[in-house]
Formats: C-alpha cells, sequence, structure tokens
C-alpha cells in the first residue's frame, strides 16, 4: 500500500493572455481564471493510478492563499483522497520556502500516523518555472529524486519511474519512500466526473499553517514582452494560393525536385 | 572571479545549448572562464571549448558516472565550482541543466534563477528571466556566496572568443557517495517510434493542430512532409486529444525545433507553442482565421482550410 502526497500550485490560467497587476509583480489571474499545470494534473493521474494498483492513497497539498484549495478539491475531484491547505502568503515565498512548508507538513502528517511512501510534484511551476521545489523537498526529507518523469509503477517498495532522456527513454528503479517531478505527456490527465465532483465538496481538507520565515524569491519585477514588430506577407486565400506558396517553397530552396 | 559552466555532450560535441551558455557566460566579462564535463571529455568537446575561450576544462572520469544521476552530477560541479573557486555557474537550460544546478542549489542551499535570458549587472548579480513559459520576463536578484543560473535556450548566438582559451583539461578528483546513487538510470529504451531527434534536427517541418480535425486529418500533412523530406509537429491540443504522440508535439512541454521552414497548419500560435518554433528561420501559417497569433507572427500566410489548401500545394508541386 503506497500513500502518495502530490503538491499542486495554484496559477493564473497560462494559456490565457499575460496581464499584470498594476505594481507589475504578478500576474493578474482576475481575468484568465485559476488552474493548475499540465505537469501537476498529470501527477495526480499517477498518483491516482499507483493508489489503485496497491490499495493506498492520495492527498493534494498546496501552499498559498486560502482560495487554493479550489486547486486541491480539483485534485479530489479527479481522484485524490484528501487534501492539505498550508496557508502561507504565496507572495513571499521562493521554492526552497515551499519546500521547507511541504516537508512540515510531512512531519505533521507523519506525527499523526501517516507516511508518504511517494511524494509527486510537477517538473516547473507554469507561472514561477523554477525547477527547484521538488529537489529542495527530496534533500530536506534526505530521500531521493527523480525529476522530468512522465509514467511510474510501483512494486512493495521500489518504484519503476520513465521519462525523456536525450538518447531515449530513461529507466529508474528506486526504493520508497521517494520524491518525483513529473512531466506531461504520459499518462492523461483525468477529468472529473459528476460523483467526483460531489465528492470534492465534501472531502476533507487539513489546513496547516507554515512557521518558518521565508528567503523569498529574489523577485524585483515583471515585464510583458513587446512582440517583435511582424509583417506578415499573405499570399493569398483557399486554393487559389497554391502556386504562390509553391514559389515561395521554391525560393526558400526546401523543394527538391 | 570565475565562472563555471556546465558542458553537455551531445554526439561528441559541446551540445548547442551549452555552447550558447559558455558564449554567454564569457561575455559577462566576470573572470576565467571554466567548463565542466561529466565523465572524460571527448577530444571535439575540448575544442569547442577552448573556441568559446575556456581556460579550463574540468573532467570527472568516476566509472560511477556512466549512467545519468543527477545527484552525482551536480557532486562534479561542485568540485569543479570548488577547483575553479567559482562565483558563479552557469547550465544549459535543458532538463539535465536544470535538474542537476536544482541539485546544487539544495546541497548548498544557494540561490538559483531558472531560464535566464540576460545579466543586468552583475554586483548585484540581477537578471532576467523567461517566466509562464516565455510569456513574461521576470527581473530577479540572485545573491549568496555562489549564484547558479540556468540559460534559457537560443537567448545568444553561439559564438567563438577573440582569442581561444588554453582549455587545460583538468581531472577531478573526487569520489562519487553511493547516496548519490539513489537516483540513477538503470536503462535507456533506445528511441524507435518515439525517435523525437527527426523532428529537432529537421530543416522542415509541417506543423498541424486542431484544425486538422481529428486522427484522419494528416494525410496531407504527412504526405507534405514527406515531399519536402521534412518531419511532421503538432500542437498539445492534437496529443492531448490522442490524435498523434507526444513524441511530435511542439512547444514548450514538448520539442523545441529550429528548421528552416515551419509550415504551421491549423495551429492558432499560443505562446507555449510558438516557445517551441519561434527560433524557425522562416514561418509560413495555413490557418481559417486571419486574426490567429500563429498568422499575424508569421512571415508569410495562407488563409483558407488546410484540407483544401494542402492537397492543392501538394497538386501543384507534383
Ligand atoms: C503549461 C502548458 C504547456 C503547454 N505546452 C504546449 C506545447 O508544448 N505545445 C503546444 O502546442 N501547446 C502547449 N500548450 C497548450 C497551448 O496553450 C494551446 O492550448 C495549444 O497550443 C493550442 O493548440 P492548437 O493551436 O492546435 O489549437 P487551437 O488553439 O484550438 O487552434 C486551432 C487553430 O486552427 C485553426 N483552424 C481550425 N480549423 C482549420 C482548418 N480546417 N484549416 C486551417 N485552420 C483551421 C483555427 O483558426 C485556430 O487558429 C501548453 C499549455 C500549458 C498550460
Ligand atoms: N505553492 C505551492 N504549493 C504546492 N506545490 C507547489 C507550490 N509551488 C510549487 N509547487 C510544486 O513544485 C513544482 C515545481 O515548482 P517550481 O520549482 O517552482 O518550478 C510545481 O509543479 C508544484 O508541483
Amino acid at each position: 500500500m503506497t500513500d502518495v502526497l502530490v503538491c499542486v500550485k495554484r496559477v493564473p490560467d497560462p494559456t490565457g493572455e499575460v496581464v499584470l497587476t498594476p505594481d507589475g509583480m504578478r500576474v493578474d489571474g482576475r481575468y484568465a481564471g485559476y488552474t493548475t499545470s499540465a505537469h501537476e494534473e498529470a501527477a495526480i493521474a499517477l498518483a491516482v493510478q499507483v493508489a489503485e494498483s496497491t490499495g493506498g492513497s492520495v492527498t493534494v497539498l498546496s501552499v498559498g492563499a486560502a482560495e487554493s484549495v479550489e486547486q486541491i478539491r480539483a485534485g479530489i475531484a479527479v481522484g485524490a483522497t484528501d487534501g492539505i491547505l498550508v496557508e502561507a502568503d504565496p507572495d513571499l515565498l521562493g521554492p526552497a520556502d515551499v519546500a521547507a512548508a511541504v516537508a512540515e507538513a510531512l512531519r505533521v502528517r507523519e506525527e499523526a500516523g501517516r507516511t508518504y511512501g511517494l511524494v509527486l510534484l510537477g517538473n516547473d511551476a507554469a507561472d514561477t518555472g523554477d525547477f527547484q521545489v521538488g529537489v529542495r523537498l527530496a534533500y530536506l526529507l534526505g530521500r531521493p529524486v527523480v525529476a522530468g518523469v512522465q509514467t511510474l509503477e510501483v512494486d512493495g517498495d521500489v518504484a519503476t519511474l520513465r521519462g525523456e532522456g536525450p538518447e531515449g527513454t530513461e529507466v529508474y528503479e528506486v526504493a520508497l519512500p521517494a520524491v518525483a517531478t513529473v512531466l506531461e505527456g504520459g499518462v492523461s490527465p483525468k477529468y472529473p466526473s459528476v460523483v467526483g465532483r460531489m465528492k470534492a465538496k465534501k472531502a476533507e481538507v487539513e489546513t496547516l499553517g507554515w512557521t518558518g520565515s521565508p528567503v523569498g524569491a529574489g523577485r524585483e519585477a515583471l515585464t510583458v514582452p513587446e512582440p517583435p514588430p511582424n509583417e506578415v506577407t499573405v499570399i493569398g486565400e483557399g486554393t487559389a494560393a497554391a502556386p504562390g506558396l509553391v514559389a515561395v517553397l521554391r525560393e526558400l530552396k526546401v523543394v527538391h525536385g | 572571479m570565475s565562472v563555471v559552466v556546465l558542458v553537455e555532450v551531445e554526439e561528441g560535441r559541446a551540445s548547442l545549448v551549452s555552447r550558447e551558455a559558455l558564449t554567454f557566460a564569457r561575455s559577462l566579462g566576470a573572470g576565467d572562464l571554466h567548463a565542466v564535463v561529466v565523465g572524460p571529455a571527448p577530444e571535439a568537446v575540448v575544442a569547442d571549448c577552448r573556441d568559446a575561450g575556456v581556460a579550463v576544462v574540468h573532467e570527472a572520469g568516476d566509472p560511477a558516472l556512466e549512467r545519468y544521476a543527477a545527484a552525482a552530477w551536480a557532486a562534479v560541479v561542485e568540485a569543479a565550482g570548488r577547483a575553479a573557486r567559482a562565483d558563479l555557474v552557469v547550465a544549459p537550460g535543458t532538463g539535465r541543466g536544470n535538474e542537476v544546478l536544482a541539485h546544487v542549489a539544495a546541497r548548498r542551499n544557494l540561490r538559483m534563477a531558472a531560464n535566464v535570458v540576460a545579466v543586468e549587472s552583475l554586483a548585484p548579480l540581477v537578471v532576467q528571466r523567461q517566466v509562464v513559459g516565455g510569456a513574461a520576463l521576470e527581473r530577479a536578484t540572485v545573491d549568496g556566496r555562489v549564484r547558479l543560473l540556468t540559460m534559457a535556450g537560443h537567448a545568444v548566438e553561439p559564438s567563438a572568443a577573440d582569442a581561444p582559451g588554453a582549455a587545460r583539461v583538468a581531472p577531478l578528483a573526487l569520489t562519487i557517495d553511493p547516496q548519490d546513487l539513489r537516483a540513477q538510470v538503470v536503462r535507456v529504451e533506445k528511441r524507435e517510434s518515439g525517435d523525437t531527434s527527426g523532428l529537432t534536427a529537421a530543416k522542415v517541418v509541417v506543423g498541424a493542430g486542431r484544425g486538422a480535425g481529428g486522427p484522419d486529418g494528416f494525410a496531407a500533412v504527412d504526405r507534405l512532409a514527406e515531399r519536402l523530406g521534412g518531419a511532421v509537429g503538432v500542437s498539445r491540443v492534437v496529443t492531448s486529444l490522442g490524435w498523434r504522440p507526444h513524441h511530435e508535439q511542439v512547444g514548450q512541454t514538448g520539442s523545441r525545433i529550429a528548421p528552416d521552414l515551419y509550415l504551421a497548419c491549423g495551429i492558432s500560435g499560443s505562446i507555449q507553442h510558438w516557445a517551441g518554433c519561434a527560433s524557425s528561420r522562416t514561418i509560413i501559417a495555413v490557418n481559417t482565421d486571419p486574426d490567429a497569433p500563429m498568422v499575424t507572427k508569421a512571415d508569410y500566410a495562407v488563409i483558407g482550410d488546410m484540407h483544401e489548401v494542402l492537397p492543392a500545394v501538394l497538386e501543384e508541386l507534383g
């Protein structure tokens, strides 16, 4: 039986237009809405697979403001068992702080008799993209960590994890307890069912605090770069444009024969 | 002051992003330039380092390093940092570069800035780095005894130094701690169908997105890619709907391509997709919507239904 903890972050929907807050310090998510990143959705899907195959459970954890409970409940709606909200001001936190807050929450759970054989995170957060929380957490816990995982299986005390490397699919076999960071692509994210949504509304989400003093992220300001000016040459419309397009292909010397 | 750059080896050469990182590190003028290679440094890699102006190439020959283990690589980078008395360590912003530097950051309790595109000042170190998949830039201060940063791909053009460096090869004396091998690659399953090298190396990529309409909508795309001797690349919508395999995905969470021509059909051109194709030399968009970002950002466009335009192009090509 493997209990899995998945860390998710509430982020402004990164597929929407990026609008900054007036002070230029944050992405304003009020227009695009909030979500979790695709990597974390994949992590939840993998965690649910592990829980199903080993008879374990999945806890979704988020460090942030009270609203992050929405992302926790979204995880429960697609198969997680329960949730933990570590309440903290997300604007003050850097990746080392988030790792410390997660480690502390794990200690609290451990004291309550709940140990997680596997902790899954996204490879990188969709907004800040620090690429660090999972690795820093592993060192705080003294556990091995594999990054960029796309599929995984647990058999007893060993996890087999796969991710894409420069020469092919890299396979790791790691003794549990362990940490892994997930990249989307190896598993389809789950969509909530009606039953799942009902369950998510009622599921228990424990609220914890974090007592550490944050070192922060070092952010001074955000800017949205202006797209470079561009003049597109419209070759034409519909099938009538085919000869013109082929002429451009020949000009670019990409047509042989 | 000195700077150490982690150099990744690809087909016996310093990888493109590593050469970009070397160029960038040199341009900072922050003192001696050092390179670190995990494993014995091949002669061609030493030559690449020499061209880039590297004074010393640190190499680590411990046989335990034959299979990739991020923690062990981090131990090597730390050893090189000590040998070079580095105050700045730079790695390519690849999967490995980011992972290894995150290990160094965690082990040494240091700050790390990922996907840096520019350095504004050296003391204090203030960088510009890509966030939100490249849609925004963050100005950040990186403090600490040693500063760690990874370079976003294609932020600079790799170039040779005015005067080549000595590129003296210096073996690092270190023994890998078994703790650092707890998470080590046990085997690599070589790519066959999942091969992305064809896509990332292709001179021509024919791209297709949701506009393909379904798994059966790629016939003309496949034929055109074949006719032009290129590869097929797709958007994430296409892979998440299961129309095509993930290894064909172009973008932030797929492959980054830099072909001579990218012919993007039925792709809207989201930030995340653009992150993977922006380095294409010429972009031609085929789209029903004249206002799609892919169209407004392209060099050329055809406004129309890809299911009509592509067969007509194939016929025209004969
Ligand atoms: C963290 C994260 C990572 C992501 N990574 C990636 C990534 O790596 N790669 C990626 O691609 N996306 C990625 N995305 C998703 C991205 O935001 C977009 O959702 C996606 O790229 C859109 O795919 P699309 O252009 O095929 O579909 P759509 O946005 O739906 O666009 C379809 C386009 O086709 C046109 N069209 C429709 N029918 C036709 C027709 N018959 N002929 C011609 N044109 C037609 C439409 O006008 C439209 O412009 C990521 C998102 C997130 C949040
Ligand atoms: N505030 C947070 N709460 C919970 N998990 C987080 C938080 N920030 C980051 N993470 C996790 O850490 C991963 C990597 O984040 P980062 O290192 O910031 O790129 C994310 O994909 C999340 O899984």
